[in-house]
């Protein structure tokens, strides 16, 4: 007869059985829709563009000597592709401001929010959601509707005299960012919220006894007390500011291409689809190393704060 | 007088927060006003109409990709919420198990790659597939809606689970309820809230999605979303605003009914 | 019954009596984890649980005592070992197969149900036909005094009423044996002595078997036919709480339990059950020694604060001598903290049966005189 112990391990590996069963479709819906077609973008970025889109099934590392460098068609020479340099190096510019500017006014946000009575709490926060799930498209093209030359804000400076002109402010990387700050916002908000309502306002109490100034206290006391929510909503805001593609292609128009844009143009016809692959995987990889970075940051702060 | 001291209060954050606020609202405010504008301008209020509501449910081209953006809501976040869930009911309250954490990865993936390059590979893959069988159907949409909606309804179910006590299923056993009956009877009806928070949170996310559908769909597959960033690209007329206005009203009522449900909860 | 209460009556230390046994622990043990990291919860653990008996397992957080309930309920498995329901092995059987219920620390109540039908969960469960299950409920309704509040969600009642509810819910089965686990502890003073009383009412009017899990060594006296001590996964001692309380086996017992004077001494000689021992003090007198066992050499007997006295130095030649250091007022008595002329500390606790101060003063030399057959002889 099968003793206790020995039934228990039965039951603990069928348990183990079932559960991997049990999380299997949603496992093979990841892989099959999200994760498997990665892996074919990395392949991709290794073959040899097609006449007309997609590829040719032959080894080439074009793609990715064109993500940096770019080969005279004359004599064959290979120099620094400018092109892609200046919308790699708008898309960090306006990512990182972004991330920045979002900061600067989600800190003192989701501060009011924690500060305010416990019931009251959940409403502010809650009117900082409804934008966050609403929809990104519409939230967009309310931002192009008040800063088109014609809209809101032009008509308030022309009024008030401030300008004669309206201002351009359309198509240009300012209103990329002002888009972007925009959207993201509740992005930044929310985490800051969820590390700032945790704080202990006894130690800021403790840090007036003992003589701070109401500086210093935000600065020595709060700041890195609330550090790992600046952390994570940071990088919740950088990441997708990084790969924008909606906000810039409606508010920069064109011209002002960021990173996404610049993916999406390598996927129309007759394009060059194993750059868009190379791009991708670029993209990706910063992004990695932006989640790896957090992952360690929160690591530390975890075993700091116990 | 003097104030007393507020140990809570720092300087001008109230301000900037007001600010954040107004701010968060203002475009939203304006976009829905200029829905009930009499003229054809988005610029120059001509008087209060409801015409421009007419013009977009009388749009055959309207109603098709709205009730076609419905449609791969419904289904995305049904599938989603039922697999979901039983991941989470695979992934939590257990001793750590080989290849927990690659699943923990596995699921939360769509959450950390940009929507651009899971579009990109979308569009490579469902391009062979639609080559190599000769289907173009909605199914592509609704399996990568699906994908990117399964951490969506995954992480409230899980936290749900989480904070859910295990004496009451050991109590279940305790009295005689079998491992189905346990479920069906106690870890159902306690998790229902965190199923349907899923459920909402996918629905909305499904209905949202811009990029993922403009690269995966086929010729003829515009959901509300791409239908409108294409008409967003040409002149742009009230009924655009219109269109937003429900739009906004269908994903707020939903994101409103969650805040109340869970609020309740507590 | 009677067994329990003539050991009570007649204060002796009554050992295992064949009779029926409900419960019948043998040889088990449970690790956790594997490797270096193993930590063995419970090592080989024996005990039998009588038929009706109301047995406590007594012991500090973390002494096994939980794990052992979980492995009676069926929430665990034990890594060794068997154990005999009535005589059955349901070692491997599954919580939802024995005839065993729990009342939970937490209670457990479901909160998606009413106070009835989480009553009657465990009979809808085990498909009992309706109108059973609707008397049965409002019987336990009524055992526990829970008829107005049957309708009730049981988020909406007290916790002394949400304890009740978690009893009828447990006892409606009938089970053979229930198990308690801490059920007393998130209750306040007051309730909880009152829920003393009414557990140890339902016991004798159901006729169950009861086995409660406390680390409250008040509790374990007041309520227990019979308390098994545990530490680092072991049983210590089984016995009667008298036998617990005036008769500790080991070191830990007598420590867990109370307050208690540790003396060294040397034994002298022994007839029959007693054994006589010199202190340090040079003083000899007579103590008991756990049955079974034979002492010899040097020892450590132990003395309760209330079985010792204070009396004037030189009165009388004393059992031991000292300096009170510190006196300690609490009520009903008073605790003399001695510092014995040989060194170690003495509590000495002597009701206040009069008014007015105790007549001792601190720094004084006292005389302390202990009663005959008090002392017991550790086997530690």
């Amino acid at each position: 007869m099968a003793s206790a112990a020995e039934l228990a391990k039965t039951r603990a590996r069928r348990d183990v059985r079932n559960r991997w069963l049990l999380s299997a479709p949603a496992l093979l819906i990841i892989l099959l829709a999200a994760t498997g077609p990665l892996l074919i973008v990395l392949v991709y970025s290794f073959l040899a563009p097609g006449a007309y889109g997609d590829v040719k099934w032959q080894f080439s590392t074009d793609a990715w000597v064109s993500v940096l460098l770019e080969r005279d068609i004359f004599d064959d020479t290979l120099s620094i592709a400018d092109a892609h340099l200046s919308i790699f190096w708008r898309s960090v510019k306006l990512a990182l401001g972004t991330t920045l500017l979002t900061l600067l006014f989600g800190f003192p946000t989701a501060y009011f929010i924690a500060t305010r009575p416990e019931r009251m709490r959940e409403v502010w926060l809650f009117l900082i959601t409804i934008p966050f799930w609403t929809n990104l498209l519409i939230r967009t093209f309310a931002v192009l509707e008040i800063i088109r030359n014609e809209g809101v804000v032009n008509k308030v400076l022309l009024a008030t005299g401030v300008v004669e002109q309206p201002v351009q402010m359309l198509f240009t990387d300012f209103a990329i960012m002002v888009g972007m700050v925009y959207v993201y916002l509740p992005l930044m908000v929310l985490p800051l919220y969820a590390s700032m309502e945790k704080l202990d306002f006894r130690l800021i109490e403790a840090g007036y006894d003992l003589y701070a100034t109401r500086f210093k206290v935000l600065r020595r006391i709060i700041f890195p007390l609330v550090k790992p929510g600046v952390i994570a909503g940071s990088i919740l805001v950088f990441i997708p500011s990084l790969g924008a593609y909606v906000t810039p292609s409606i508010l920069g128009g064109g011209k002002n291409l960021m990173l996404g844009n610049l993916i999406e143009l390598q996927f129309g016809q007759g394009r060059n689809w194993p750059l868009g692959a190379a791009l991708s995987i670029t993209l990706m990889a910063v992004v990695m190393v932006a989640l790896l970075a957090y992952v360690r940051n929160a690591g530390d702060s975890e075993v700091r704060h116990g | 007088m003097a104030r007393p001291f507020s140990i809570r209060h720092q300087t001008g954050f109230t301000a900037i927060a007001v600010i954040c606020f107004a701010a968060l609202y203002a475009p939203i405010a304006i976009l829905v006003i200029y829905a009930f504008n009499a003229g054809t301008s988005i610029a120059d209020w001509e008087g209060f109409s409801l015409r421009w509501f007419v013009a977009a449910w009388n749009n055959s081209q309207v109603i098709e990709v709205s009730i076609r953006s419905l449609q791969i809501a419904a289904a995305a976040a049904v599938m989603a919420t039922i697999v979901a869930t039983m991941a989470a009911l695979a992934t939590t309250r257990t001793a750590p198990y080989p290849g927990l954490t690659l699943k923990y990865a596995f699921i939360n993936q769509p959450l950390m790659v940009p929507e651009i390059v899971t579009a990109v590979a979308l569009l490579i893959f469902f391009s062979r597939i639609k080559v190599a069988t000769g289907y173009s159907g909605l199914g592509y949409l609704i399996a990568a809606h699906t994908a990117f909606c399964i951490p969506f309804a995954y992480l409230p179910i899980r936290a749900r689970l989480e904070s859910m006590d295990l004496t009451l299923e050991r109590a279940a056993a305790d009295l005689y309820a079998t491992p189905w009956q346990t479920f069906r009877r106690i870890t159902l009806p306690l998790l229902w809230p965190g199923i349907l928070a899923g459920l909402m949170l996918t629905f909305v996310i499904s209905l949202d999605d811009v990029v993922i559908t403009n690269f995966v769909k086929s010729g003829g597959q515009d959901t509300l979303p791409t239908y409108m960033l294409g008409q967003l690209r040409r002149a742009i007329t009230p009924e655009m605003n219109a269109i937003s206005t429900v739009f906004l009203l269908i994903s707020v009522g939903i994101v409103t009914l969650f805040f109340f449900i869970s609020r309740k909860r507590n | 019954m009677p067994r329990g209460k003539a050991a009570k009556l007649w204060g002796v230390c009554v050992p295992d009596l064949p009779g029926k046994n409900a419960i019948e622990v043998r040889g088990v043990r449970k690790v956790f984890g594997a490797g270096e990291a193993q930590i063995a919860a419970l090592d080989s653990v024996s005990v039998s649980i009588r038929e009706n008996e109301f047995f406590t397992l007594l012991g500090p957080s973390g002494c096994g005592k939980t794990t052992l309930l979980r492995l009676i309920a069926g929430f665990d498995f034990p890594s060794e070992g068997e154990i005999l329901l009535y005589g059955d092995d349901i070692a491997p059987l599954p919580p939802f197969k024995r005839p065993v219920n729990t009342v939970f620390q937490s209670y457990a109540l479901f909160p998606h149900m009413t106070v009835a039908e989480n009553i009657g969960f465990g009979l809808e469960m085990l498909g009992k036909p309706k109108a059973e299950i609707g008397a049965r409920v409002a019987a336990m309704l009524k055992l526990v005094k829970m008829e107005q509040l049957a309708k009730r969600r049981t988020s909406q009642i007290s916790g002394g009423q949400q304890q009740r509810v978690a009893l009828a819910r447990a006892l409606a089965p009938q089970p053979k044996v229930l198990l308690l686990d801490e059920p007393l502890s998130a209750l306040d003073y007051k309730l909880r002595k009152e829920m003393q009383i009414e557990l140890k009412r339902l016991q004798n009017e159901t006729g169950i078997t009861f086995i409660f899990v406390t680390h409250d060594q008040e509790e374990a006296l007041a309520m227990s036919d019979r308390i098994a001590v545990m530490s680092s996964g072991k049983i210590l001692q089984v016995g009667s709480p008298w036998d617990i309380y005036d008769r500790p086996a080991v070191r830990f017992v007598a420590d867990f339990i109370g307050e208690t004077n540790f003396l060294d001494a040397e034994v002298v000689s022994v007839s029959g059950d007693r054994a006589t021992v010199k202190l340090s003090s040079g003083s000899a007198i007579k103590a008991t020694f756990p049955a079974g066992t034979m002492p010899a050499g040097k020892v450590t007997i132990v003395v309760r604060p209330e079985h010792a006295e204070v009396m004037p130095a030189g009165a009388r030649a004393p059992v031991l001598g000292g300096i009170i250091e510190n006196i300690v007022y609490l009520g009903t008595d008073t605790h003399f903290h001695v510092k014995l002329a040989d060194g170690p500390p003495f509590i000495v606790r002597q009701q206040n049966s009069k008014s007015g101060p105790c007549g001792f003063d601190k720094g004084e030399n006292v005389g302390i005189e202990i009663s005959s057959d008090v002392a017991q002889i550790l086997k530690d």
